[in-house]
């Protein structure tokens, strides 16, 4: 079971309180974009197994939309932060490298 | 010219007692009020119209028949008597006049229930993911109540649970099945 803390309104709000909006941090391209852009924004995901940068929503709760980082082999959870940013706070990346130290990185 | 209905719940005040009484009230007075909760201008709208101020994170104040619970960092739930919401929408309007929110009745798309006696909170757990016994004092919890949305908060009594008017038979089927004599979760 899966329980990830909503950084809008605190509560530890188990799987079932949420809805999954899969990978974070895409990057969606304007017009002008390339097709190669497009078809990664689109279609190219990571799905490692390891740590997964992912957005959920507290659907049946605030209702807010927040992100959060996960282990998908342990699910260990690492953080969850609001989704208002286009990178992981600095200190929820230090706090994965210790904790993982051959961990590449989000991008 | 507008005529008066006379409002009505939406099981007409139903009830179910078994090992915890189920009541089904209302109607109740319910204005969800949207608002960036640091709008100066709140606190003292709140304070004027409701007799209220701003609750903390998650909990939800009462005084008399009025209660202010928060829902969501930009959402309140008002609560007073039926007969006053129309005039509370309006002062509530004037008072945050400029200000970027969204004051609206919605008394009527919702159902309240209460469900009280020593195991109450029996009847809760076996249908919301919520560690109920550590509920803080005046902690208004969002959640789900098996497959809808609910929010809930504990008083000496019992509790209180606040649903869609639209799934209101539901929610009483959920909570009279869980109530039945024999299916205590700690038995005495
Ligand atoms: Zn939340």
């Amino acid at each position: 079971m899966l329980i990830l803390e909503c950084p809008y309104c605190g509560v530890k709000a188990e799987e079932t309180e949420l809805s999954p909006g899969y990978e974070a941090h895409l990057k969606r391209y304007g017009p002008g974009a390339s097709d190669d852009e497009f078809e990664s924004y689109m279609f190219a995901r990571k799905n490692p197994k390891g740590v997964h940068f992912e957005r959920w929503r507290h659907v049946y709760g605030c209702g807010k939309w927040f992100l959060a980082a996960r282990c998908t082999a342990t699910l260990e959870v690492f953080g969850t932060y609001p989704a208002q940013t286009s990178a992981p706070p600095p200190d929820l990346i230090e706090a994965i490298k210790a904790k993982r130290p051959g961990w590449e990185g989000y991008k | 010219m507008s005529e008066l209905i006379t409002p009505i719940s939406a099981l007409g005040n139903a009830r179910y007692d078994g090992f915890a009484a189920i009541r089904e009230i209302g109607p109740t007075g319910m204005i969800t009020l949207r608002c960036k909760q640091d709008v100066a201008a709140l606190p003292g709208a709140l304070q004027a119209c409701m007799g209220l101020g701003l609750p903390e994170k998650r909990r939800i104040l009462t005084e008399g028949q009025r209660s202010i619970g928060w829902m969501g960092p930009d959402e309140l739930l008002l609560i007073l008597p039926y007969a006053e919401v129309a005039a509370m929408i309006a002062a509530l309007t004037e008072a945050l006049k400029g200000e970027h929110v969204l004051v609206v009745d919605v008394s009527d798309a919702r159902a309240m229930f209460r469900i009280e006696g020593e195991r109450a909170t029996e009847v809760l757990a076996k249908l919301c993911p919520v560690d109920l016994s550590n509920l803080a004092p005046g902690e208004l919890r969002r959640t789900r109540a098996a497959q809808v949305a609910a929010a809930l908060w504990q008083d000496e009594a019992g509790f209180t649970l606040v649903g869609f008017r639209s799934v209101a038979g539901y929610l009483m089927g959920l909570l009279t099945h869980s109530a039945m004599p024999g299916s205590e979760l700690f038995p005495a």
